[in-house]
């Protein structure tokens, strides 16, 4: 007997490719960050390790990136430098999405004068130039990854509270929210299990969206040195260390630069696999 | 239009207030005393004498409102205080080194408008062509840049491999080539796929299958219409990429050392001279907000129902 294939519709069919599309890229994402975390285990140099014999060497078979300005292998300070740099850059996009749509529920939930207040808030937040706040921030300070953090953190979260704060709106007034209320439910049910859920999609959808561009901020603060303190190895911290030595080792600053490319352009593509996605659900 | 202004003028009032506040309570509560800041960087034995006559000169040792009000006053004169460094007015200092930023931020936002909107426009066209395919790819990877690399890869290959720009830029067109060039990349990249979605929206709409029914000329129907329909979001982007450009030119001017605000706000952060800095981050995000009132009046000028709402 032979089994009829169920015929797909060509929406259908779209969907599928973009599902596809999904799961190469969360794939892609998954074994960078498994790679970034675990790589610090197999370094085939000490990242700090200095040698005065090996300075600005040009990449060969032993040192495959070459050797930077102190003679510390190149490879072996971008795999180190991998878990500090994509790490920070996925804690602060879970941490502002957190405080965020924490922020944004509450403020749409309930309106009012705190909502008010707090959107007025971050219309401002949002209308200073974001590094420009970031570098005073963190040039007051000093220099160190939680603070660069921090200075980043300071505006990060607007976007998510304002993307919260309108679903909320919307969902507040749905009937399904009325008639829990008249069953008796408390707000703090309403929203944990009414709420919460039916705008969390959306959320993360945007919060992949905003990982490429986070990364990017970190990466540039930490180029001014106003992130990790020397020597531990971080991205954009390598590259300002060797930028003076441009013309003698460009090695040592593009490897670390490309490394920055690389990663925020596999993010980008996986965030904007999933928004795809979403939209076309949505459609 | 008068009446749209003036209330969009009053209502920056608040945010300009809550900016002052921001850049005063952020130098507040820089640790480190000003006081004796200014005195070791000026140099000489600081005793707790010399110490205490310099806060109270300073005005320190006054309550935090007073010291706002008496700063805010100050700043709206156009004194924002003396440098610790060299006693020189900020101001001075300030507006020498906006005239540079301003010139790098204008020239790249010009030039990548006038690339990226003839990109888009074309590439939305001729959609999935090699030309919107290979396009594509670079706007990706543009996108993804972080400033830096792209200034440092342009210094490398034209400053260093083909000697042809000085690595320091001067204050001549051929010293702004590069850091202008800098800063564009990721722009053009971001407005040529902004314009490319647009265009093709615009393009899907019924009016402009309706005008290619009545046999409307191809160009007639794209720069009058359909270009003069996606104007809004293309000043949408553009004005939300001043604010990316703003704070990427601190980076680009540090590399090229380019004499603008960025490299003034870098070079006074490592001095640890927050005068300068409070007045730069200051100035920064006041320009910012007009760019931003700039874009809302413009709005109003493209599409007059606006000012209905």
């Amino acid at each position: 007997m032979k089994t009829e294939k169920p015929k797909l519709s060509r929406s259908q069919i779209k969907q599928l490719k973009l599902k596809r599309k999904v799961i190469i890229w969360g794939v892609v994402v998954t074994m960078i960050l498994v790679l970034s975390f675990f790589a610090p285990y197999f370094l085939p140099y000490d990242p700090l390790e200095t040698n005065a014999a090996m300075m600005r060497k040009a990449p060969s078979l032993q040192h495959l990136f070459g050797t930077d300005n102190m003679g510390r292998d190149v490879l072996s300070r971008l795999l180190a430098g991998a878990r500090t740099s994509i790490f920070a850059t996925i804690m602060l996009v879970i941490i502002s999405f957190f405080v965020g749509t924490v922020v944004g529920v509450i403020c749409g939930y309930y309106g009012g004068a705190l909502d008010d207040l707090v959107m007025r808030f971050t219309d401002i937040l949002l209308s200073v130039p974001q590094l420009v706040l970031a570098i005073a921030v963190a040039g007051m300070l000093g220099g160190s990854l939680v603070n660069t953090m921090i200075a980043i953190g300071i505006t990060s979260w607007t976007s998510y509270a304002r993307l919260a704060r309108s679903h909320a709106m919307r969902i507040r007034q749905l009937p399904f929210i009325n008639a829990c209320r008249l069953t008796g439910c408390s707000d703090a049910h309403i929203i944990i299990t009414h709420v919460v859920p039916n705008l969390i999609g959306p959320m993360l959808v945007n919060a992949t969206l905003e990982i490429g561009t986070t990364m990017l901020s970190i990466a540039g603060l930490s180029f001014l040195g106003l992130g990790v303190a020397p020597p531990t190895p971080e991205w954009g911290a390598m590259v300002s260390e060797s930028r003076n030595y441009l013309q003698l080792a460009p090695w040592a600053v593009f490897a670390p630069a490309s490394a920055i490319l690389l990663t925020v352009m596999l993010f980008n593509y996986f965030g904007e696999s999933v928004c795809d996605l979403a939209s076309s659900k949505e459609a | 239009m008068l009446k749209y202004s003036l209330r969009r003028i009053i209502k920056l009032i608040p945010v300009l207030v809550a900016i002052t506040l921001m850049v005063f309570t952020l130098m507040y509560l820089t640790p480190g005393d000003p006081a004796l800041q200014k005195l070791t960087s000026q140099g000489g034995a600081v005793t707790p004498e010399l110490l205490a006559a310099e806060r109270h000169e300073m005005g320190l040792d006054r309550p935090f409102f007073v010291r706002y009000i008496d700063w805010v006053v100050n700043v709206a004169q156009g004194d924002f205080g003396n440098s610790f460094k060299d006693d020189q007015p900020v101001a001075v200092k300030l507006l020498k080194a906006l005239g540079y930023t301003g010139a790098l931020a204008a020239a790249s936002t010009l030039f990548s408008v006038l690339i990226a909107i003839p990109i888009g426009v074309y590439t939305a066209i001729k959609k999935d062509s090699i030309f919107d395919n290979i396009v594509r790819v670079l706007t990706f990877t543009g996108n993804a840049m972080p400033n830096f690399l792209i200034a440092l890869l342009l210094m490398f290959l034209f400053c260093i491999k083909v000697k042809f720009f000085p690595v320091i830029a001067t204050a001549s067109l051929k010293g702004m080539f590069l850091p202008t060039l800098a800063l564009s990349i990721p722009m053009i990249s971001r407005f040529a796929r902004q314009t490319r979605a647009d265009v093709m929206c615009q393009l899907s709409e019924e009016y402009v299958i309706g005008m290619h029914a009545r046999g409307v000329k191809e160009r007639i129907i794209l720069f009058r219409n359909v270009l003069h329909n996606s104007l809004g979001s293309i000043i949408t982007i553009v004005s939300l990429q001043i604010r990316v450009l703003i704070g990427g030119s601190v980076v680009t001017e540090m590399i090229f050392r380019w004499p603008g605000i960025g490299s003034l706000m870098m070079n006074s952060i490592t001095a640890r001279d927050y005068p300068v800095v409070q007045g730069a981050v200051l100035i920064l995000s006041t320009l910012q907000v007009l760019i931003n009132l700039l874009t809302d009046l413009s709005y109003y000028v493209i599409d007059k129902r606006i000012s209905m709402e």
